[in-house]
């Protein structure tokens, strides 16, 4: 059941001079969501900003009452967003869309780029209590780009590429071994840029297995009231809003 | 308590607060926020003849107080709605508005034909102002003989209601709106959106993949306002107002301009609550006014 609903900012923590994770306390006891799902967010006190952002959930703690998310600032919605202080109110409405589909054997590879790593702890820790063996692999320009704390070694196989060369294995996701000649899962689980979730695509049709894609779209309503976020798929346009954001990339065209 | 019961044009509500076609979905979308069967009416998404892809991504980009959508009216056609989503919609204790669209005169005319026979449409939303279809639509709202023939053509085969709206996108909408009233619509209702554009200075490039798109939200509201105020000063039916409604304020000002009722579209974004808040807000307005009743209160704006 999807709710509309008000939280509290508990605090801001900067990862990077552009990227932070925000914690929100909920006024009502929070619902459990699962990995992939997304919440429409309220900017509060920007009134340039119109509507409200959707956001991947990072975190979701129903005992403690808490909520996280793990944003990137590209312009003036997420600026605000970082300059939260704690107390102030922000509107959600949440649990939205469908989630990754969790394995409970096997060795599967989870692929985060850019602000795409937000869903991935949440999405390890399932699969491992399923019974899965979740291997990771985080993609960044440089070693500033990621971050990745214990909480994600306790859960997978952490592994990690830059572009730069400055941390882990030189070059884009898809250049790592493990996406090559150690290629060795049952499934790839990726959000991030189109480009790099296409690449894994790829890999995946070649492979014979299933890659499932967290997709990003321009969304005015996040519940699929407007039909603002549609997507092609082989069963024509769909809103990635209700039916993703999380697609079986082979009922996607073109991709 | 006041009376909140308003008559448009032989359709009773049990209150003024209705939503915009092409923002609530077809009603289920609030299921898990709000009690549909509330409202006064909800009007749902534009139906056409044969299924509809609509438009390209990007379809939406966000303004100042606003925002513009080239949605396209993707819907699966008028004979997937009647066997497919009026059965699952039905039960709501409420009145169902089906937003009629097409391109040509007698797709329009087929689709009321097919909506004639659903018990539970009491009435159509006759679109002819949508600014988002490559050929038709808009084009029969812009133009006084094309909204003559369209209304026309629809009167001739639609029995129950009919409630026909107009686009903001031309020199006199009251030209207009007197035209479709000679024709026979029973009420009005306006304004859909406003043709803009957005562009990405960086790229260089239009953000909607249409190139234009059609604008709602607060920033159109005073536009809105007056075009309800002309309309209701030169027709004798009803109107319905929209056009930035975001709260209760919003929606006695369109009451005071001349509206009977209102509908509430792009404020569903924000908030899917924003309905029944406002629904409630009229409600205090109305006893903190000692106004007895709705009705009263539609074109009290006082000029002097
Ligand atoms: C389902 C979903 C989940 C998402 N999860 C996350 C997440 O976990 N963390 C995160 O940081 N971001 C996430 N995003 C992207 C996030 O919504 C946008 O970055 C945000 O809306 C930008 O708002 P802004 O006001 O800062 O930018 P604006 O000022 O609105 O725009 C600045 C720039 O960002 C681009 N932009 C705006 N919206 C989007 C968008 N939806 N997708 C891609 N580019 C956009 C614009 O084209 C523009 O160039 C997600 C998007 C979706 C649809
Ligand atoms: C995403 C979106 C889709 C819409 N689709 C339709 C439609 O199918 N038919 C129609 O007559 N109006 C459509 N409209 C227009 C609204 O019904 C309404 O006239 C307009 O948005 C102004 O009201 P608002 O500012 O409260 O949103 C649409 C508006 C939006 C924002
Ligand atoms: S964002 Fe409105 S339908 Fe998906």
């Amino acid at each position: 059941m999807k709710k509309v609903t008000d939280f509290h900012v508990v605090e801001v923590q900067h990862l990077s001079h552009d990227t932070f994770i925000i914690v929100l306390q909920g006024t009502e006891p929070v619902i459990a969501v699962l990995p992939g799902q997304f919440a429409e967010v309220e900017v509060p006190g920007s009134p340039e900003v119109f509507l409200r952002r959707p956001l991947s959930v990072h975190g979701c703690d129903p005992v403690a009452g808490t909520i996280s998310f793990y944003v990137k600032v590209v312009g003036k919605g997420t600026a605000r967003m970082s300059e939260l202080l704690p107390g102030e109110k922000v509107s959600v409405i949440y649990p939205l869309g469908n989630h990754f589909t969790i394995l409970e054997e096997g060795r599967v590879l989870l692929v985060g780029g850019g602000t795409g790593v937000a869903p991935m702890l949440m999405l390890a820790n399932k699969l491992k209590k399923a019974g899965a063996e979740p291997v990771m692999i985080i993609g960044g320009r440089s070693a500033a780009d990621i971050h990745i704390s214990d909480a994600y070694h306790a859960v997978a196989e952490m592994h990690v590429t830059t572009e730069d060369g400055s941390l882990g294995v030189k070059g884009r996701v898809t250049d790592h071994p493990l996406l090559k000649e150690e290629f060795n899962f049952n499934r790839i689980y990726t959000c991030g840029p189109d480009p790099m979730m296409k690449a894994l695509s790829a890999i995946a049709r070649e492979k014979g297995v299933v890659c499932e894609a967290s997709l990003e779209n321009t969304m005015a309503c996040g519940f699929g009231a407007c039909l603002c976020c549609v997507v092609k798929t082989t069963d024509g346009h769909k809103c990635v809003c209700t039916e993703g954001p999380v697609f079986d990339t082979t009922y996607l065209e073109n991709w | 308590m006041a009376d909140l019961k308003i008559d448009i044009g032989g359709l009773l509500l049990k209150n003024p607060v209705m939503t915009a076609s092409g923002t609530f979905g077809y009603g289920p979308e609030f299921d898990d926020f709000i009690n549909v069967s509330d409202l006064g009416g909800i009007v749902v998404k534009g139906t056409t003849l044969e299924h509809r892809e609509g438009n390209k991504y990007p379809r939406m980009a966000e303004t100042p107080a606003g925002m513009l959508n080239s949605v396209g009216l993707q819907n699966k056609g008028v004979d997937y709605f009647a066997k497919h989503i009026y059965p699952a919609i039905s039960h709501y204790d409420t009145h169902i508005l089906v937003n009629v669209s097409g391109s040509r005169v007698e797709d329009y005319v087929k689709v009321c034909e097919v909506l004639n026979e659903l018990e539970g449409i009491p009435g159509i939303e006759l679109n002819i102002s949508c600014p988002n279809v490559k050929e038709g639509g808009m084009a029969f709202g812009t133009s006084c003989p094309s909204a003559r023939e369209v209304t026309k053509a629809v009167r001739a085969v639609y029995h129950k209601h009919l409630m026909v709206k107009l686009s903001p996108n031309v020199t006199s909408i009251a030209e207009i709106a007197k035209v479709v009233e000679d024709e026979g619509a029973d009420s009005l209702s306006l304004i859909n959106t406003l043709l803009g554009i957005a562009i990405n200075a960086e790229t260089r490039r239009p953000v909607l993949s249409t190139i234009t798109g059609g604008l709602s939200g607060p920033a159109i509201k005073p536009i809105a306002l007056r075009m309800v105020w002309q309309v209701a000063n030169a027709v004798k039916i009803p109107i319905v107002g929209m056009g930035g409604i975001m709260n209760a304020t919003d929606a006695i000002e369109f009451i005071l301009a001349g509206a009977s009722a209102i509908q509430v579209g792009t404020a569903n974004f924000l908030d899917p609550t924003v309905t029944i808040k406002i629904l409630r807000g009229i409600e205090e307005y109305l006893d903190r006014h000692n106004v007895a009743t709705v009705k009263e209160l539609v074109g009290a704006m006082e000029c002097c």
